[in-house]
């Protein structure tokens, strides 16, 4: 085995540092009475007490818990039957092409597209036209994670459930679903994560009202507002939750693939 | 066909869920590019090219050169972290590489928009860095580091390091460890080694990572709209402007064209370059 050199071992180190250092200060501050960056007040909870008390937090949690949900739901379906479909016709670049589009695109160019569209057709905007928007690049994703699953499949398993009388319901019940499922679950978790995280989409299409606001835009109001105690709270919550989420994927993917 | 029609229903919800809201849109936007704007906003169906004409004024062009200089830096930055990182991940006993991947990733899942923020935390003028350095006695007067190029770079390079870090280490991965034995047998010293035969074989990797950080970087509007607090524009903070106050939708509309063009050649390049390397890999072998 080559083993690491000192100075290797140490810059590895330093980019874990980077990459949790701001983490770390952002939790700590959360907890941090005074308040002030700086000034270490004692251990306290009151920021989380303002946080859940502030009546603003409660409707743009809902939404985005909501559009993370609905999108989530239709994209895992719509994304996994495309996988699918896709990976039984002839490879195109071209389909590749457009699955690959919604990734890559700036989330700004696809908002502004996606505003200019909605205007166009004098569509009413509201939360369902963000969860329109969200569900366009969770298909891409849900889609992408899907076909690395099949891309091992083998068919002559489908053509046997057939060949033994299953019909084709079942066959995709009893034989592909569990093949597939830990993909069609890591699409779903990371579908959910980017909707519930999405906000330049969101900002674009959920119209005038104050009723369709989401977390990402209240956070954003309140970041451009300035750094306030409460901020770091309410990041730490959702640094939080994400981390658990993706734990859970994590656990569940590998029960899937032993 | 029976199974043509299977597959034509497997993917038609999807298909025309992209067909409709993504193809639809985007061909929008390519519309408006050459209209008109409106006296009052809004957008007139007169053909035109002075959008795009537009898109070469002074200003834009500089927008457009402050963009790429930033991406590029952010580019560069990543790789010169992100290079010895994934290498040193893949020296690393066998059990520890996979939780150390995880680990590099684990924060790329967390709120994109509380992840800047926490680095306005770090760079304010009374923030930790600032009032750190001046508790230790090294600065007097605090560094005046946000709402600067700087800042933004620093921001992009944080959340797009764990890409260069995965794309790397999987062209390390793919290295065929009797190539640098052979290498190593033949006398080379291990830093020679290094330069001769592991950088240029895990080029596709620095390349894709590369790129990569530079695509989503030059179009990225978040991070230049908090860490460049309205001193610093990029493209995508003028897109926003042309949609939202200036009201100019189809100037908008050929600023997002001659950046998706931008990062589509880009794409091209990179592509290709990925595939000629491979071609010689397996010419070699």
């Amino acid at each position: 085995m080559r083993r690491n050199s000192l100075p290797l071992t140490l810059h590895l180190l330093l980019t874990f540092l980077f990459l949790y250092g701001p983490i770390v200060v952002l939790v700590v501050l959360s907890f941090n009475a005074s308040g002030l960056p700086t000034v270490w007040g004692g251990f306290s909870l009151k920021w989380y007490a303002t946080l859940f008390a502030n009546k603003k937090m409660l409707y743009p949690t809902l939404n985005t818990v909501v559009v993370a949900t609905v999108a989530t739901l239709v994209a895992t379906v719509f994304g996994t039957l495309l996988a699918m479909g896709i990976e039984r016709m002839r490879p195109s670049a071209k389909i590749d092409a457009i699955l690959f589009m919604p990734m890559i695109i700036p989330d700004i160019v696809f908002a502004v597209a996606l505003l200019g569209f909605y205007t166009a057709i004098k569509f009413t905007l509201g939360l369902h036209s963000i969860i329109i928007a969200h569900i366009v690049f969770c298909i891409a994703f849900v889609c992408a994670v899907v076909r690395t699953r099949l891309n091992g499949f083998d068919h002559a398993l489908v053509e046997a459930s057939i060949d033994l009388g299953a019909s084709r319901l079942t066959t995709f019940r009893r034989v592909t679903l569990p093949i597939i499922a830990p993909g069609v679950v890591a699409g779903a978790m990371i579908s959910f994560t980017l909707s519930f995280d999405e906000f330049v989409i969101a900002f674009f299409t959920a119209g005038p009202s104050s009723s369709s606001q989401t977390l990402p835009m209240l956070i954003y109001s309140m970041i451009r507002f300035g750094v306030t105690p409460e901020i770091n709270a309410l990041g730490t919550c959702i640094i939080g939750f994400s981390f658990l989420l993706v734990l859970l994927a994590q656990r569940f993917n590998r029960q899937g693939t032993n | 066909m029976k199974s043509r029609a299977t597959n034509f229903l497997l993917i038609l919800p999807g298909a025309a869920w992209l067909g409709v809201f993504l193809l639809l849109p985007c061909s929008l936007v390519l519309a408006y590019a050459f209209m008109t704007r409106g006296v009052y906003g809004g957008v007139v169906p007169t053909f035109s090219l002075d959008n795009f004409v537009r898109v070469f004024d002074a200003v834009y062009i500089e927008i457009f050169l402050t963009s790429a200089r930033i991406a590029l830096l952010a580019a560069l930055v990543s790789l010169v972290i992100g290079y010895p990182a994934a290498y040193a991940i893949s020296r690393l006993p066998g059990t520890w590489q996979l939780p150390a991947l995880f680990f590099v990733i684990l924060p790329f899942w967390s709120n994109y928009l509380i992840r800047t923020y926490a680095w306005i935390v770090l760079l304010n003028r009374t923030g930790v860095i600032n009032e750190g350095l001046r508790g230790l006695g090294i600065i007097d007067a605090p560094l005046d580091i946000l709402y600067t190029e700087s800042a933004i770079v620093v921001g992009l390079v944080y959340n797009y390091l764990p890409f260069v870090i995965l794309s790397v280490f999987s062209s390390i991965q793919r290295l065929n460890p009797e190539v640098l034995e052979a290498s190593e047998d033949l006398g080379a010293a291990p830093w020679r080694t290094f330069l001769r035969v592991t950088l240029p074989l895990t080029m596709p990797g620095v390349v894709a990572g590369g790129v990569f950080v530079f695509v989503l970087s030059i179009g990225n509007f978040i991070t230049p709209n908090l860490l460049g607090g309205g001193q610093v524009k990029m493209v995508g903070n003028v897109i926003y402007d042309q949609f939202t106050s200036a009201r100019d939708w189809p100037f908008g509309a050929a600023l997002s064209l001659s950046l998706i063009a931008i990062m589509m050649v880009l794409l091209v390049i990179q592509t290709t370059l990925s595939h000629r390397i491979r071609k010689i890999e397996k010419v070699e072998a």
